[in-house]
């Protein structure tokens, strides 16, 4: 009882938004045509979830997503591991993720569309490279900074350098692993999304784009609402994921 | 009886089985090739005994670490010879146990499953392994807690629950660099007790790195004294008391005055250390 009392508190700002929203949409000085009213946006999201439109296209978008997040988050926890234990790959790999970080990656985009058409591959690839950096960065940052002294005791227990970086450097690593992870959750949804607007014949973002030109607002809103919803879905979904992994941080 | 019978360095010969020969061992910090480094230890010829429990006593600073590690084989041997029954120190191996200052246990393993990776290293039966993993978590009187996370402990207990991981794999060394230094005085004092008890039953070759004057006597058949930076071996003494009555012994004169004795040979080390501490 209490904890949902709890649950309603915190979404309180955002009921406030909604509410605020409706004023200038139906009241305001906001013509409805620019910002159509919570109702009818309501009503087109319906309509949308009836066809079965939104959940086809969110089916296209969901599994680009999925795809080059999970492969990121697999190379690039490798990768970072690799980078902190051998030196030779340090040199190698140092200079061109310190040269890639900061570029915009939707930057690629018309780069990928060149090489990897219209189709799922380009925007994979894409959400692959966006996601991979931070993941790199943190599996990089964390394997090196793990306690010496963790590392020694494995190896004085008798595992061999190759266990000792599954079994001790990779967990040791984790929490940081786990920070860089989420940053690379929120690329591949803004990724997903803007690759869609340019070269895309289905997922969110075409979708977006195409109501958009068509005049259809209520439904580009309720499409944006539900990529919104999508992302904070996952969002908590991880953070829940998370929590339950580093539980041996909690005295 | 005599408690302490100086011994001039270089020239002990050892009786007995040799646990751990250190012969002409150097070591420097930073500096590529020997040149413009710290030398942390200067020519170390020390030969430790099969089943000694043996401290490393000197200030902070003068090796005494870095020879624990050396032995243990996690920094290479830079000049010199370090060799045991099981042959010349190339890496860290089972049967050189550590246990560090700071408990060092993997943080997201409960105690229980700290005690198991080094049983399942040592490629155990299931059953077996989680059999012996109990007995030593029983040994250091740990039982009840085998699925509790470090975090959930306190420093004593952690400490303990390292040393059961550690004697779990039955090295035949046991290396403990100031393992205690990090715990409240009377839980010092409690594990001090509870670890030469240990040792009596298991009689490991031990070399316990420690600061502390009191700590040394009360554990150690033999105490090697180290100077400050460059770390060099002064005196070795034999501590000849019975032990027989456990803590007792610390309220005996003999006692006492060899404190007194080593505490007159380290003053002066501990002195020149934090005068030149950088």
């Amino acid at each position: 009882m209490g904890a949902t009392l709890n649950t309603l508190w915190r979404y309180t700002p955002l009921l406030i938004c909604l509410a605020i929203w409706e004023i200038l949409a139906t009241a305001g000085p906001v013509s409805n045509q620019l910002l159509p009213d919570v109702a009818s946006v309501g009503k087109a999201l319906w309509s949308l979830i009836l066809d079965g439109e939104l959940l086809r296209q969110a089916g296209h978008s969901l599994y680009r997503a999925a795809t080059g997040f999970l492969l990121a988050v697999v190379i690039g926890t490798t990768a970072g591991l690799l980078m902190a234990t051998f030196r030779g790959v340090r040199l190698v790999v140092n200079p061109i993720v310190q040269m890639f970080y900061p570029m915009p990656k939707s930057a690629l985009i018309p780069v990928m569309m060149i090489w990897f058409g219209l189709g799922d591959m380009s925007k994979i690839v894409l959400i692959f490279i966006g996601c991979l950096l931070p993941v790199v960065i943190s599996a990089y940052n964390g394997a090196r900074g793990v306690n010496p002294f963790l590392i020694w005791s494995a190896r004085s227990l008798g595992a061999s350098r190759t266990s000792t970086l599954v079994q001790v450097t990779l967990p040791a690593a984790m929490p940081e692993i786990l920070n860089g992870i989420r940053t690379a959750l929120a690329f591949a949804f803004i990724l997903m999304v803007s690759s869609e607007f340019v070269i895309a014949k289905d997922g969110f973002g075409y979708l977006i784009s195409q109501l958009g030109d068509g005049g259809a607002y209520e439904a580009m809103f309720a499409v944006i609402l539900v990529v919104a919803a999508a992302g904070f879905t996952a969002d908590r979904l991880y953070g829940a994921f998370v929590r339950h992994q580093l539980r041996w941080r909690e005295p | 009886m005599n408690a302490a019978r100086p011994q001039p360095a270089r020239t002990d010969t050892a009786p007995g089985d040799v646990g751990i020969e250190i012969r002409d061992v150097s070591h420097q910090y930073g500096g590529r090739g020997g040149q413009g480094g710290v030398t942390a230890l200067d020519h170390i010829t020390l030969h430790i005994r099969a089943n000694e429990f043996h401290a490393l006593l000197g200030p902070s600073g003068c090796g005494k670490s870095t020879l624990l590690y050396l032995i243990g084989g996690f920094v290479p041997v830079q000049s010199g010879v370090i060799e045991t029954r099981r042959g010349v120190v190339t890496g860290p191996s089972p049967d050189r146990g550590i246990v560090f200052q700071n408990f060092a246990l993997f943080p997201w393993k409960t105690v229980l499953q700290n005690v198991l990776y080094g049983l399942e290293k040592l490629g155990l039966p299931k059953k077996d392994r989680e059999d012996r993993a109990r007995h030593f978590i029983d040994l250091v009187h740990l039982s009840g807690f085998e699925n509790a996370y470090p975090s959930q402990l306190s420093g004593g207990m952690q400490q303990r629950a390292a040393i059961a991981r550690t004697l779990a794999v039955d090295p035949e060394i046991l290396l403990m660099d100031e393992p205690f230094g990090a715990l409240d005085a009377q839980t010092r004092r409690v594990m001090q007790e509870e670890l030469r008890a240990i040792f009596e039953r298991t009689r490991k070759t031990v070399v316990f790195v420690t600061h502390d004057v009191q700590e040394a006597v009360f554990l150690a058949d033999r105490i090697s004294i180290m100077s400050a930076r460059p770390g060099r071996i002064q005196h070795i003494l034999d501590v000849d008391m019975d032990r027989s009555r456990g803590d007792e012994i610390t309220k005996r004169p003999e006692f006492v005055d060899l404190g007194e004795h080593i505490w007159g040979l380290v003053r002066d080390q501990a002195i020149a250390a934090t005068r030149g501490a950088h």
